[in-house]
């Protein structure tokens, strides 16, 4: 993924609300017509004569802040108060927005510019529209507060007043608005609270779950243990015949990858009758054919993998062979993780509603284009038939970019032939996930005798089929530290996959960070060296690799260089601490964020672990857009790491994932959450995401804290405390 | 038969099966819902509510089992001071991130706030640590419990 530079071949778009008003959008330049009433139901911002300024968040919510952040991007732009603005979630449609999907912290990136210049355009129509009336030259105007006011003649006016003259003018060439220096930014860098923040505390109906539409049905779904499996016998009847209970069915596999899946359907007058029924379906499944993956299996297959020669071959640079022979020191060590589920706290769920060939569906999803698809495809209507309101989400960490949940409504209600809401219980979604993949890493790394890397080699095991790796289960060939040793070689062997996997919060890196950090962390200590020393002198000079700052396979050592310096700093590195007590460091770089943590942590005797703090540094380039919320995205991020790198795993027995609830996978909890303290290094670059990039540098500093507490070195996800007995 | 329940400070009656935990009497036949579904199981308090005060999980809770007891939901939580107060410094904090957990969050400190006005962290740790927050909004939720007491962080 290269080149997310603010798209040049766009124009803005503009015109009359009915019954007054100002509308204005942003249009690829190849969108084609529409007629201009359906634009200003899409647009961008919409002033009406009251002077209510309502700006339209375009990207679903997922917790990660953008229905606050990209909407204050354009409030910034057009010099109106936030408290005048109102924002409203726009619908899914592509063709009006762009790209509408949470992930890869790509929206701070992909609207940083775009947004601003939306918020300038209107603003500048404004501002035509006022020096037209006042027979003076629109340079002489000022705006402020939504107002737009002439020094000259002391004249001014409200946007609302302006606004209906404003639609009549032509939009401006978007490229030559001039943006506003950052010096005078009034909103972008001050800490503004989510705006849906007054809503949540008080309990208003907000989220996918909470979707009521009338002669609406509740409806769950009971689908195979073992992914793949069919319908073989369930009792209808018996359910049928429960009081409360209005139907049920089953529901045919369509096949296709991320499609409907075989199940039986229940709808029920609540959730709790339909769920209440499912025992009583008694359903036997027909299981797919082949071996069932288990978790002990994987295990023997990887270690059988690790002993054989690499199945690919992917970075040969330099001689890695040599350079090992040649090496004062080698180290070799063996590394692996589990499969993590995504556990959003709210589960899975969709409301839908048919009407002929028409489709209404009501989601909590991170990719409403792709759950449009698939609902086409699945269902066989056309594309444009289908309405998506995109609902807050409870939490998402990529689990909803993938839509199965959607197309079971749309199918389910289409089938009841009423509308339904399809609530996944907490054990269908544990069960029922897209998995982060576990992996293994055999690592071997050659030293000299200043504390250099000479060599490293990794063969990498993983799961995939001949040509490729499995979804979220590949490495990129640029991961750290390929670039900076000399001698470097990245091979890799698969494992066939059973079960789905996903993009979890920093996919692919969650994992890696981990590895790479806590292996580094060993060669210092094989060296003597100082970890943090060791660190600095592997990223050596600043200097960068890549296309530019927005290269996902580039990398600028300065900037990681910045980071590790300012955690160590803030952590107050190389201080003593007492017996079984240790500072870990580790730095990432992911998602175009450079982050580094540190970890104090304690070790019991009894093993027990107890980290007392975080220091955090992070750069994601030359603007915090909302500091407020850029700070809970950080300390989210890094509590998520030490929750799953101290406790969660899921494993798979005959085919199918044991785990069924919070209680055998814990969630990090109030009690065991440390502060974190948190720096944003400013560099200059163009500001990008943080939904992800502070994850992957905390599970190594825990592991490395632990190292420095104990002497002992965990290799594997979830860190096993029993080892740390005194 | 239909049973009496009062519901912040309202009467209401539902017909439904008197086994049917609170959650989803308030959820899907009151449309009450604003108490979350997050486990089901009693281990993650999104759907805390109070019983005469007292923070107990809906989902574990057979609305038979409610009898006389005065209900209150997120709904009402800001009938209380006390319960404003909280809603403010939740607001005023940023504390939510995707927001699932908080009126779970909430409820258990209204209650905390109830029993001990000027909790410690061991206080605050004791009250909330049955309530999970995927998010990790904790650092937060921390401060904004100290900081409708009134007790400095
Ligand atoms: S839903 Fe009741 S405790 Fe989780
Ligand atoms: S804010 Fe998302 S679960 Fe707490």
């Amino acid at each position: 993924m290269t080149g997310f530079g603010p798209s040049r071949r766009s124009v803005l778009t503009a015109g009359a609300i009915a019954g007054g008003g100002l509308w204005i959008g942003l249009s690829p330049v190849n969108a084609g017509t529409e007629p201009a009433s359906a634009a200003a139901l899409n647009a961008f911002i919409r002033i009406a004569p009251d002077g209510i300024v309502t700006i339209i968040a375009q990207n679903p919510e997922i917790g990660q802040g953008v229905r606050t952040s990209i909407p204050m991007l354009i409030a910034e732009e057009l010099d109106v108060d936030w408290g005048q603005v109102r924002i409203e979630p726009a619908l899914a449609d592509a063709k009006t927005y762009g790209r509408q999907v949470a992930g890869g912290s790509m929206a701070t990136t992909l609207q940083y510019e775009p947004m601003r210049r939306v918020g300038a355009g209107a603003r500048a129509m404004l501002v035509a529209a006022a020096a037209a009336g006042w027979g003076v030259p629109a340079a002489e105007c000022s705006t402020a507060h939504g107002m737009v006011r002439h020094a000259g003649s002391g004249r001014s006016a409200s946007y609302g007043s302006l606004a209906s003259a404003a639609a009549t003018l032509p939009p401006p060439d978007v490229a030559k608005l001039v943006l506003k220096a950052p010096h005078d930014f009034r909103l972008i860098g001050k800490p503004v609270p989510g705006v849906d923040n007054r809503r949540i505390a008080e309990g208003e109906p907000l989220f996918g779950i909470d979707t009521r539409l009338p002669g609406m049905k509740y409806a769950v779904f009971d689908k195979c243990p073992v992914p793949g499996g069919s319908v073989a016998s369930a009792d209808l009847a018996a359910v049928k015949a429960r009081r409360g209970v209005a139907q049920a069915f089953v529901v045919p596999a369509s096949g296709g990858e991320g499609a409907l899946a075989a199940g039986v359907a229940i709808i029920a007058d609540n959730w709790w009758t339909a769920n209440q029924a499912r025992p009583h379906l008694a359903t036997k499944w027909t299981l797919p054919a082949g071996p069932r993956q288990t978790t002990a299996g994987d295990n023997a297959e990887a270690a059988r993998l690790a002993a054989a020669a690499p199945q690919r071959l992917l970075v040969d640079s330099g001689d890695s062979k040599a350079a090992l022979a040649a090496a004062v020191k080698t180290v070799k060590a063996s590394y692996s993780y589990p499969f993590l589920a995504h556990a959003p706290l709210e589960p899975m769920n969709c409301t839908a509603r048919v009407t002929g060939d028409k489709v209404e569906i009501w989601a909590p999803t991170q990719s409403p284009e792709a759950g449009r698809k698939l609902v086409a495809k699945v269902l066989g209507v056309p594309p444009a038939n289908i309405t998506i309101h995109m609902l807050r989400c409870g939490g998402g960490f990529g689990r909803r970019l993938t839509n199965e949940y959607m197309v079971e409504a749309a199918w389910i209600a289409r089938a009841a032939g009423v509308p339904v809401k399809l609530v996944w219980s907490r054990e269908d979604d544990m069960t029922q996930g897209n998995l982060r993949p576990g992996g293994w890493h055999n690592l071997e790394a050659g030293l000299a005798a200043d504390g250099s890397i000479t060599a490293w080699t990794n063969h990498f095991i993983s799961y995939g089929g001949p040509q490729d790796f499995a979804r979220a289960a590949g490495i990129d060939e640029t991961q750290f530290p390929a670039r900076f040793v000399p001698n470097f070689r990245l091979s890799a062997s698969v494992m066939p996959l059973a079960v789905p996997t996903g993009y979890l919060r920093a996919p692919e890196n969650n994992a890696f960070g981990f590895v790479m950090q806590s292996f580094i962390d060993e060669l210092a200590h094989a060296v003597g060296a100082d970890p943090l020393a060791f660190r600095q002198h592997l990223l050596g000079a600043p200097r960068r690799f890549g296309k530019d700052s927005l290269d996902f396979t580039g990398y600028d050592s300065g900037r990681a260089r910045t980071v590790l310096d300012k955690a160590a700093a803030m952590a107050g590195w190389g201080r003593k601490l007492p017996d079984r007590q240790g500072l870990g460091i580790a730095f990432h770089f992911s998602h175009l964020g450079y982050f580094a943590t540190v970890v104090e942590a304690a070790v019991a005797t009894d093993g027990a672990v107890t980290v007392k703090k975080l220091w955090v540094a992070g750069d994601v380039g030359r603007q915090i857009v909302n500091p407020s919320g850029a700070l809970n995205q950080v300390q989210g991020g890094v509590l998520d790491a030490l929750g799953s790198s101290l406790g969660q795993a899921i494993t798979l027995e005959d085919g199918a994932i044991a785990q069924r609830n919070f209680g055998d996978y814990p969630l990090l909890r109030l009690a065991d959450a440390p502060p974190v303290e948190v720096a944003f290094v400013l560099s200059d670059n163009p500001p990008t995401g943080l939904g992800e990039p502070a994850y992957p540098a905390t599970p190594p500093a825990l592991a490395n804290a632990i190292f420095a507490a104990t002497g002992v070195r965990l290799r594997s996800l979830p860190l096993d405390t029993a080892a740390l007995k005194a | 038969m239909p049973t009496r329940l009062r519901i912040n400070n309202k009467p209401v009656t539902v017909t439904v099966d008197p086994d049917m935990p609170l959650l989803w009497v308030l959820r899907d036949e009151l449309g009450l819902v604003g108490t979350k579904f997050g486990c089901g199981a009693g281990l993650c308090g999104a759907c805390t509510v109070h019983l005469d005060g007292q923070p107990v999980r809906a989902c574990q809770t057979p609305v038979s089992a409610v009898g006389t007891a005065a209900i209150t939901t997120i709904e009402g939580l800001s009938a209380s001071a006390m319960g404003r107060k909280l809603q403010d410094a939740w607001v005023s904090l940023d504390v939510p991130q995707c927001g699932y957990c908080q009126a779970g969050q909430l409820m258990a400190a209204a209650a905390l706030l109830k029993a001990t006005p000027k909790p410690g962290d061991g206080e605050i740790d004791a009250a909330m640590t049955g309530n999970l927050c995927r998010c990790a909004t904790y650092t937060r939720i921390r401060q904004a419990i100290k900081l409708a007491a009134g007790v400095t962080a």
